[in-house]
């Protein structure tokens, strides 16, 4: 199967995904068969230059490891990754650090606590080797300006950094490359809440100034809801659903999506707090149900849905993937 | 108005000469109601509630000026006393049940150890209780949960076993610290319901402790805004979410997220700098430098204002500020 990409627009797509699948290997119990989890399902789409997609659900739907294979982390066992327009597997590590960066949830395990922040942030521009070191320190400066550090961080130990000066940190290095793409992943999910609104606003800014493509992974509906352009719902490893985001939020056509915009606990005394109806099976990549994958959870499966895998319905400019749901606009 | 289950005044906790970490907490819980304290890592909410339990690390020291529950006085209290009222009359949960199960006992083992602490009762009997609470909790096949480790079970089953463990001798008061924060939003959901029914059913009282806006509005009774170590705003749900007074209870509302509310090209609402570090005799607003209202009167003593009956600000701005054209 060949999936359409969702934008039929003439420039070439940011990122590509064709057909990405990733399976793992997991022991088995003492006597037991080894497992194979199925991370990433067949997963298709494709983010247009300057745009933002955010993805969204539950944990172990494969989210962090669809990013990992876009960033070039962790190979597909199948399927394609283009990252502008070329084959991520064709390209080498320093060629691929210059077009796409990561900025993940943690910036205290994602930074070396015994390097002073400026090595830190010139690490990238070392690596590519094409500078002298006094440019390297000038470019340094800049960013780390840039994202709101004060230059004096520069000598500084990421211990010695607050949880949002660290995230500042790890989005100077991710930039530091001038990169097309920038995945976050969970960027602001162990920031306190007055902190987020800081890294998110900074992220918006530099997303205008320096006209990037992000892929936003998080959990929390609200801020995709505020970041994002598009949003694709993972479910086991598959997008189930994906569409603009207002759309998304306007008229989810997945019960999955439904769902989790329904467990959504926005700020409004008086609401309650709302009966999600999923039930009680937590879904596990190891084994996965056959016909549609959510059907245990589905408050509206029906006999058809337990044996009959539902194939995405594509529309202009969204996509769902369920028996029920109408073909999207 | 009937006596309150939970009343602490003038909380103080410190950690050496460095830190102080509670500086004059004051709240009152009612039988039946959920009081949420709300604020952000390093506010003092966790320490507060260990201090209330009487379960802080031995370099920490805890006065107040008042700390009763159920009309007894838990200053005076001793261990044993206090560690026979603990999972009794006043439980808790906390926010990773794994770190707070024992991974090497059974769950049964463990919630069946409660009762028979507390209650001379056959394990037969606390067994029974056991699977009676597991059901309750909506586990499904309570005897076969009841033989597994803690390990076998999904992030919010695990929670529903703390729940039920909490309840095993039909507590008063429950004490919950961010119990659904590491939860998927789903399970959080359900989690939340359910202490919800259980409230309801039980008459319990629930202390709950968060970082979620969310999660204060969609259960919370009354309100409490923490702050460096302080309570600044105090009021019930309602009145704190239409009304906000505190500089920082704005401030804070304005930076959650809210699908539909903020246009996406527009920025989130800001609170600017950052906590500051609040050594023994700190005096003044603790919020000043990050205040966009502060005045040089902020530096010394704040007045705790009240906005209207049950709500209470510390903060010099006038009670209709904001409001006036």
């Amino acid at each position: 199967m060949t999936a359409q990409p969702p934008y039929g627009g003439g420039s070439v797509p940011a990122i590509e995904v064709r057909n990405v699948r990733r399976v793992f290997h997991q022991r088995g119990k003492l006597l037991g068969p080894a497992r194979e989890v199925i991370a990433v399902d067949d997963v298709s789409l494709s983010i247009p230059a300057g745009s933002v997609l955010g993805i969204v659900g539950e944990s172990g739907c494969g989210k962090s490891t669809l990013a990992r294979l876009i960033l070039g982390l962790l190979p597909p066992s199948g399927g394609d990754v283009l990252v502008d327009g070329r084959r991520l597997a064709e390209m080498d590590r320093r060629q691929r650090a210059r077009l796409i960066q990561p900025v993940f949830q943690d910036p205290f395990a994602s930074l070396n606590p015994r390097h002073t922040i400026g090595d830190i942030v010139a690490l990238p521009l070392m690596a590519q080797g094409r500078l002298p070191r006094d440019r390297i320190a000038t470019e340094v400066n800049e960013m780390l300006a840039r994202v709101g550090l004060i230059a004096d961080v520069a000598g500084r130990l990421p211990h010695e950094l607050s949880g949002g000066q660290r995230q500042r940190v790890a989005i100077a290095r991710a930039l530091i490359l001038r990169p097309r793409i920038v995945i976050c992943d969970e960027p602001t999910s162990s920031l306190d809440v007055s902190v987020q609104a800081q890294i998110l606003n900074l992220l918006a800014d530099l997303r205008r100034d320096l006209s990037l493509t992000y892929l936003f992974i998080s959990h929390n509906l609200a801020v995709v809801e505020h970041v994002a352009t598009d949003v694709a719902v993972m479910y086991l490893g598959r997008i189930v659903e994906q569409a603009p985001t207002d759309m998304l939020f306007h008229q989810p056509q997945h019960p999955y999506t439904r769902a989790l915009l329904a467990s959504v606990l926005t700020p409004e005394p008086g609401l309650g707090v709302p009966e999600v109806g999923l039930g009680d099976s937590m879904p596990d990549p190891a084994n996965i149900p056959t016909g549609c994958r959510f059907h245990p959870r589905c408050p509206m499966a029906i006999q058809r849905c337990r044996s009959e895998a539902p194939i995405p319905r594509q529309g202009k400019r969204a996509m769902v993937e369920c028996l029920l749901a109408e073909a999207p606009s | 108005m009937s006596e309150p289950l939970l009343d602490v005044a003038g909380l103080r906790v410190s950690f050496g000469t460095s830190l102080a970490a509670v500086r004059g907490v004051s709240l009152q819980v009612m039988r039946g109601e959920t009081h949420c304290v709300v604020g952000e890592s390093g506010c003092g909410k966790s320490v507060s509630a260990l201090a209330i339990m009487n379960l802080l690390a031995r370099r920490a020291s805890r006065t107040a000026d008042r700390l009763s529950f159920e009309g007894r006085d838990l200053l005076t209290m001793t261990d044993g006393a206090m560690s026979q009222l603990r999972g009794d009359r006043m439980a808790m949960i906390f926010q990773e049940p794994m770190t707070s199960l024992n991974p090497a006992y059974t769950v049964g083992s463990q919630m069946t150890e409660v009762l028979t602490r507390h209650r001379s009762v056959s394990r037969r009997a606390a067994r029974d209780r056991a699977a009676e609470l597991l059901a309750r909790v909506g586990i499904t096949a309570p005897g076969l949960r009841l033989a597994q480790f803690p390990h076998q079970l999904s992030g919010g089953l695990r929670q529903r076993v703390m729940i039920a463990m909490a309840l095993m001798c039909d507590p008063q008061l429950l004490i919950a610290d961010e119990p659904t924060t590491a939860l998927d939003v789903t399970v959080q959901a359900q989690i939340l319901r359910l202490l919800a029914s259980l409230q309801r059913e039980l008459g319990l009282a629930i202390l709950l402790i968060t970082h979620d806006l969310g999660i204060v509005a969609r259960v919370a009774s009354r309100v409490s805004v923490m702050y460096a170590g302080q309570i600044v705003e105090a009021a019930s749900t309602a009145a704190l979410f239409t009304a906000p007074k505190h500089p920082y209870t704005r401030g804070l509302l304005a930076c959650v997220p809210v699908p539909g509310k903020v246009r996406r090209d527009q920025p989130l609402g800001m609170i600017r700098g950052v906590v500051p570090k609040i050594e023994p005799g700190f005096a003044g607003c603790a919020f000043r430098e990050r205040c966009d209202y502060a005045m040089p009167e902020c530096a010394s003593e704040v007045p705790l204002q009240v906005a209207a009956a049950g709500h209470d600000y510390l903060c010099r701005l006038p009670a209709d500020w904001g409001t006036r054209v």
